[in-house]
């Protein structure tokens, strides 16, 4: 072991898919106890998943100090929608709430409402667009835009409101837009939501490295992860945290993992197959490396029991996982300062 | 036969509907609670339960109110967005409809009734979709589409848009799938999708619509399971429910297909007298001073803030070129002189202030039930017994502490008449309603 000055603690957030809409309840709390710091809800077109943002909103009132955070495509969506949408999230949850931005490749999206198929790097500049129009919008109220002055009449102060008047650039491709604003929400509890995307869409030519607090690393094997996460932090800098994609198998319920992992589809990130031991001390190493690890357990229940039961108390032991934040924001997580805004008119309210 | 005959259901319902952003909100009260905090959606839903309200409703925004070239600063500004809302709200109640204002002009098909899906899958079966409908360019500025769309073509477009989330929601060849695709190409859009969510324990989400004119009220017959409607009045309500018995036979379907719960705002108190003096608390809290100037403002389309409001209308003249988006729907100039001159010649006749005259337009004069617990509730049991309508829906003017006076006097008068549910019937907004089961929409045969 490292000493224990030297020792980082990270967060860990699971993925909650498995759950669906039905036992949701039960999964989030489930996973809140066991120490998660963070559940994400992934989308996407897959037949009998139910909308991720409004899981993470059904998760947010059950739940006090995990962050919630779905995942919203930016390419056959209304960018004022999702701005609206996630800042509600943000409100419904306490300010727990974050946002995993994807770039749909589907042809099979671009159908359902309509369009023709967005390919390439085309990808990322919808990603890129949408990601401005919302922290645009996010900052479009001042934190002290609603003043309620009785004697005035006036419930906002309307010198803090601001059009965002966003355009998309002359190299965008595809169909250009604009966006006019103000939010039709006042800010955000966190005044800026945490944006995550996975790090092959950010970048030079994509979305740029700081318009995003983190990003979610894939590599194909386990044992690339921790060079795959050098090498994305000397490409993006050190400003961007760091969260490591990994899926698990774990020996259950008298059964090999080997053995459990049969038919898992390919989901293009590193597959840890083994003891939940095994898994604590890989944790415990990528944790050095990353800000946190995002798992993709194979089977929700049969993984949380192991994970909460034999992985995370050890990883708490060893003093590698960070305590949970009481009524803390997902920026507090991420260790994000409070957000400033690019429309303040005034100095309170903003500043690091 | 008797399918054609309506049959009063003997009973009426509650539903709440949180506008969010109207001058009908009192935010200049001790009492009055955050528009946007999560615990203010808490209290008014759980208290809504309580009472056995067979519905939750969400206004929508799409673009912030303007006055004279900016954000409208004198009533409630800001509101979260519906589904978002309501499925968090899902979590922390459990038998009464979540109802989704949305817009079939700014939203995509399949987009919509997926998402509407979820609400309805997460919520065990008690979403609903409030059908609405923009045509302003003003509101497309905030949106990738524009404005595209010609006022004619606002029904057709609403009609098609609703058919094709029919077909995505009832596309599921047995209850748990799979689906069957649907295609839907229109003059404004074009849909091709295999739907990815099951039947939800109500089949799919019960639709609300609010039009009155003579498309929105056959829109309604044909498309509809509830009317919000604009009339509430006992003579009015009882014309208004013939008028859409008649066009949903006309539609081929039953004449109990469609319910109806006109918009509502209740005034109550232990006695009449208490309640009158509520009232006139209530109305100088709406419309202050400030909100009877800035309402002439947007009609006149100019500064009147040197008039005194207790005083009378303006006799300066409207400027006629400038076109209001406060209501975010435009009121055009060249009928602004007119307008005004009518206006000052009623004023002037009945000897109303600016104050007391704006109050006459703006406050829901024909919608507001005041009055005793048990007088209200008298003239309730009135509306069940003919059937003139099927429930009201309630736009609290107190957020969050609203419902309570309802719930905790007028809910229990009614129930002692026998003219108000005791229990949800069941645990999806279809059962509680008591609306019939929908048949299941046809694929047109074109679809391959």
């Amino acid at each position: 072991m490292s000493s224990s000055e030297e020792k980082k603690a990270g967060f860990l957030a699971i993925e909650l898919d498995g759950a669906g809409y039905e036992n949701l309840a039960t999964a989030v709390l489930a996973a809140e106890s066991a120490g998660f710091h963070a559940a994400t809800f992934t989308d996407g077109r897959v037949p009998g998943r139910a909308n991720a943002l409004q899981r993470a909103a059904f998760a947010g009132p059950v739940t006090r100090n995990i962050a919630v955070v779905p995942e919203v495509d930016t390419v056959y969506t209304e960018p004022f929608h999702i701005s609206t949408q996630l800042a509600s999230l943000d409100y419904v949850s306490g300010g727990r709430a974050g946002w995993i931005v994807t770039a749909a490749e589907s042809p099979e999206a671009a159908a359902a409402v309509g369009r023709s198929s967005v390919e390439g790097a085309a990808l990322a500049h919808e990603a890129a667009a949408s990601i401005e129009v919302g922290r645009r919008l996010w900052d479009s109220w001042e934190d002290d835009a609603v003043i309620r002055d009785v004697a005035t009449g006036r419930y906002i102060d309307v010198d803090k409101l601001h059009y965002v008047d966003f355009e998309t650039p002359s190299d965008f491709p595809g169909p250009g837009y604009s966006v006019k604003g103000p939010s039709i929400i006042p800010r955000p509890l966190q005044g800026q939501l945490p944006v995550l995307a996975a790090a092959s869409l950010v970048g030079e030519g994509l979305v740029p490295a700081d318009a995003v607090d983190a990003v979610l690393v894939s590599a194909p094997t386990p044992e690339l992860l921790a060079g795959e996460v050098r090498d994305v932090r000397a490409r993006l800098g050190a400003s961007v945290a760091i969260v490591v994609e990994l899926d698990v198998v774990l020996d259950a319920r008298g059964e090999a993992a080997a053995s459990r992992s049969g038919s898992a589809e390919e989901t293009g990130r590193a597959r840890f197959i083994g003891s939940a031991a095994a898994l604590t001390d890989l944790l415990d190493s990528l944790l050095q490396e990353s800000d946190g690890v995002r798992l993709h357990p194979a089977v929700l229940d049969v993984e949380l029991d192991e994970l909460s039961r034999a992985v995370l108390p050890e990883l708490r032991r060893r003093g590698s996982l960070r305590a949970p934040i009481q009524d803390g924001t997902f920026r507090d997580l991420l260790g994000l300062g409070p957000a400033e805004n690019r429309f303040a008119t005034t100095a309170t309210g903003a500043g690091k | 036969m008797t399918r054609d005959i309506f049959q009063p259901s003997g009973q009426i319902q509650f539903g709440i509907f949180f506008q969010g952003v109207n001058s009908g909100t009192i935010w200049k009260a001790p009492e009055s609670g955050s528009q946007t905090d999560f615990e203010s959606f808490r209290r008014l839903v759980q208290t809504a339960e309580r009472g056995k309200f067979a519905a939750f409703f969400l206004g929508e925004g799409l673009r912030l109110r303007e006055h004279l070239g900016r954000p409208h600063a004198l009533d409630v500004v800001g509101r979260p967005d519906a589904q978002t809302m309501l499925a968090a709200l899902a979590a922390v109640t459990t038998n009464i409809g979540l109802v989704a204002t949305q817009n079939a002009t700014y939203n995509d098909p399949a987009d919509l009734a997926h998402r509407l899906s979820s609400l309805d899958l997460i919520s065990g079966g008690r979403a609903a979709w409030n059908i609405v409908t923009t045509d302003n360019a003003w509101t497309g500025a905030n949106f990738r589409r524009g404005g595209y769309l010609d006022h004619a073509d606002r029904y057709r477009h609403a009609e098609a848009f609703v058919e094709t989330a029919k077909r995505i929601w009832d596309s599921w060849e047995t209850p748990s799938g799979p689906a069957r695709r649907v295609l839907h190409e229109g003059q404004h859009y074009t849909v091709d999708v295999t739907p990815l969510l099951p039947r939800s324990a109500q089949y799919r989400p019960v639709l609300f619509q609010a039009g009155d004119s003579p498309e929105g009220r056959d829109f309604a017959a044909r498309q509809a399971d509830v009317i919000f409607s604009a009339h509430p009045k006992f003579d009015n309500a009882v014309e208004f429910r013939r008028d859409i018995v008649a066009r949903s036979v006309a539609a081929g379907r039953g004449a109990n297909a469609v319910q109806i719960m006109p918009a509502s705002e209740f005034i109550l108190a232990a006695t009449d007298q208490e309640a009158q003096d509520k009232k006139d608390w209530v109305r100088s809290l709406q419309i202050g001073p400030q909100q009877a100037i800035a309402y002439l403002e947007q009609f006149w389309g100019r500064e009147l803030s040197s008039y005194d409001p207790d005083g009378p209308l303006p006799e300066i003249d409207p400027v006629v070129e400038e076109t209001s988006e406060t209501r975010g729907s435009g009121f055009h100039g060249a009928k602004a002189r007119q307008l005004a001159d009518q206006w000052r010649a009623e004023a002037k006749d009945k000897g109303l202030s600016i104050r007391q005259f704006v109050t006459s337009k703006t406050a829901r004069v024909d919608a507001t039930f005041t009055g005793s617990y048990t007088a209200v509730a008298d003239h309730l049991a009135e509306y069940a017994r003919v059937g003139a309508v099927d429930g009201f829906n309630i736009s609290p003017w107190l957020v969050p502490t609203g419902l309570d006076d309802i719930v905790n006097h007028l809910v229990p008068e009614l129930q002692e008449r026998g003219v108000y549910p005791t229990e949800y019937r069941g645990t999806t907004l279809r059962e509680n309603l008591g609306l019939e089961t929908p048949v299941r929409s046809e694929e047109p045969a074109r679809v391959r």
